[in-house]
């Protein structure tokens, strides 16, 4: 069985470009002022392993961790 | 200011690595190939132009420098013939630095979230319709006048709560700050006052009669001690909104649509995938990134390895970081389904654009309705495209022809 990833994004490196939001709306929210952070806990539903290692390599300020657990 | 600065035009560049020049005419025509010279030189160069002024080359020099907010400073974003007065509250947040800056960001940010610019979107598709209405029938349209040019400056306008028939006002105040003032000041300081005048009328008629937009928002903003924000702070903020949010996209849009005009094949995948619109707009974003910002160094430091003095400016180029092949493969090419794609057009760091999600919604609704409504174009041979100068970059006038060639 394939290993499950988990997500998440740093708050102190994460400026709200919101291009995790756009291109993986189920992993990742924004808050009021724009900033993302991770739905839930961060475990990727399985399916999505795909939109949270696009998320990661669109991310300007490299503020996204996917671990695999 | 007592001495007004007379504007000069500047020699031409013959050596770029030790003498670059961002005014001169070759960079505003076709900056790519002097970018990719320089870079392989030195990550970062140096001009004596400009009173002093250093450009880096790579991606990895740019955002070192953008995230280095104590050797490098914000109070001057634009790199002039002269370094007027730094004025207090010039343009908060984008001339603010740590501990100022983020508190008033913050105040910018809840209006330009992704779910605020959803609520705009029918507006910005209507005002689109309405442009490509006044042209259609023509056959022909220089697209950068008649239709780039007035999508964002409506937008911001009708965000703002000011009459969208001003734009043309506006866009005069934007030309004469971002590249007229480059060279005479004269024409910065006029722009200035005359914008701080037309906002502080409507700021006024507020005051008896509050309404629904940006202005009153701001208005009614409190700092973190929970006072309203001094009225030139309002002023500086709105003054921001207006020249930030206009020719940056016009030119975004601009070198989209010129880009679409001799690319058959990229338009094609477009029409056939028109959901592929958002990836091909970061593509488009990375490749044509319209604006360059500056900062002021301010203690000695070195980046990647070179030293950089203070009383130096830094032309800090987003756009040339973003044709940097060690950052993207195939740097120079337009791929227009590129995956993988941390471009920096809307900068790095705390700076990042306030409006991205902004100009984002618009240059993806501009695309599509000019593609559902204008699905074949191309350039006109008989005609020519004209670049803008400076800090920002895109076309100024871009004439196509409709229809299959």
């Amino acid at each position: 069985m394939a290993e499950r990833l988990r997500v998440h994004v740093d708050p102190d490196k994460c400026q709200g470009h919101a291009r995790c939001k756009a291109l993986a709306p189920e992993l990742f929210e924004l808050d009021e002022f724009g900033n993302a952070h991770e739905v839930g806990d961060g475990t990727v539903p399985a399916g999505l392993e795909d939109k949270a290692w696009l998320a990661k390599s669109n991310c300007p300020e490299i503020a996204i961790e996917v671990t695999e657990e | 200011m007592s001495d007004v600065f007379t504007p000069t035009d500047h020699p031409p560049v013959t050596d770029w690595i030790n003498d670059f020049d961002h005014t001169d005419p070759r960079w505003t025509e076709n900056p790519f190939p002097i970018w990719d010279e320089l870079r392989v030189a030195s990550p970062v160069v140096h001009t004596e132009r400009f009173l002093g002024c250093y450009l880096p080359t790579s991606y990895e020099a740019v955002r070192e420098i953008a995230n280095d907010t104590e050797h490098f400073s914000s109070r001057r974003v634009i790199v002039r013939d002269v370094r007027p007065e730094v004025a207090r509250n010039a343009a908060p947040p984008i001339t603010s630095d740590p501990p100022e800056h983020k508190p008033a960001k913050q105040l910018l940010l809840p209006p330009f979230t992704p779910d605020a610019m959803k609520k705009l979107e029918p507006r910005v598709r209507a005002i689109c319709n309405e442009l490509i209405d006044g042209f259609i029938a023509d056959g022909k349209v220089d697209a950068a006048a008649r239709y780039t040019k007035y999508i964002p400056v409506q937008a911001i306008a009708h965000m703002l709560g000011i009459p969208e028939s001003d734009s043309d006002l506006f866009i005069n105040w934007i030309h004469m700050i971002l590249e007229l003032g480059i060279k005479d000041e004269s024409k910065l300081v006029q722009a200035v006052q005359e914008m701080s005048g037309y906002f502080a009328g409507h700021v006024e008629a507020r005051k008896s009669k509050p309404t629904d937009d940006l202005i009153s928002y701001l208005m009614n903003a409190r700092d973190k001690n929970g006072q309203p924000l001094e009225d030139s702070h309002v002023l500086g903020s709105l003054r921001l909104l207006l020249i930030a949010g206009i020719d940056t996209t016009w030119s975004a849009i601009g070198s989209s649509l010129w880009h679409l005009a001799k690319t058959p094949a990229d338009r094609e995948r477009l029409l056939a995938e028109p959901e592929l619109i958002p990836t091909a707009v970061e593509e488009l974003l990375r490749a044509y990134a319209p604006v360059t910002m500056a900062r002021e160094v301010m203690k000695e430091t070195t980046i990647s390895g070179c030293p950089v003095k203070p009383g130096n400016m830094v032309l800090l180029s987003f756009p040339a970081a973003n044709r940097d092949p060690k950052m993207f493969p195939d740097a120079d090419k337009v791929v227009i389904d590129r995956r993988e794609n941390r471009h920096a057009a809307f900068g790095l760091g705390i700076h990042r654009c306030v409006g991205s999600n902004l100009a984002r919604m618009e240059m993806q609704v501009a695309i599509e309705e000019w593609l559902k409504r204008i699905p074949d174009f191309r350039l006109d041979p008989a005609g020519t495209v004209k670049w803008s100068q400076g800090t920002v970059r895109g076309p100024r006038q871009l004439p196509v022809l409709f229809g299959k060639a």
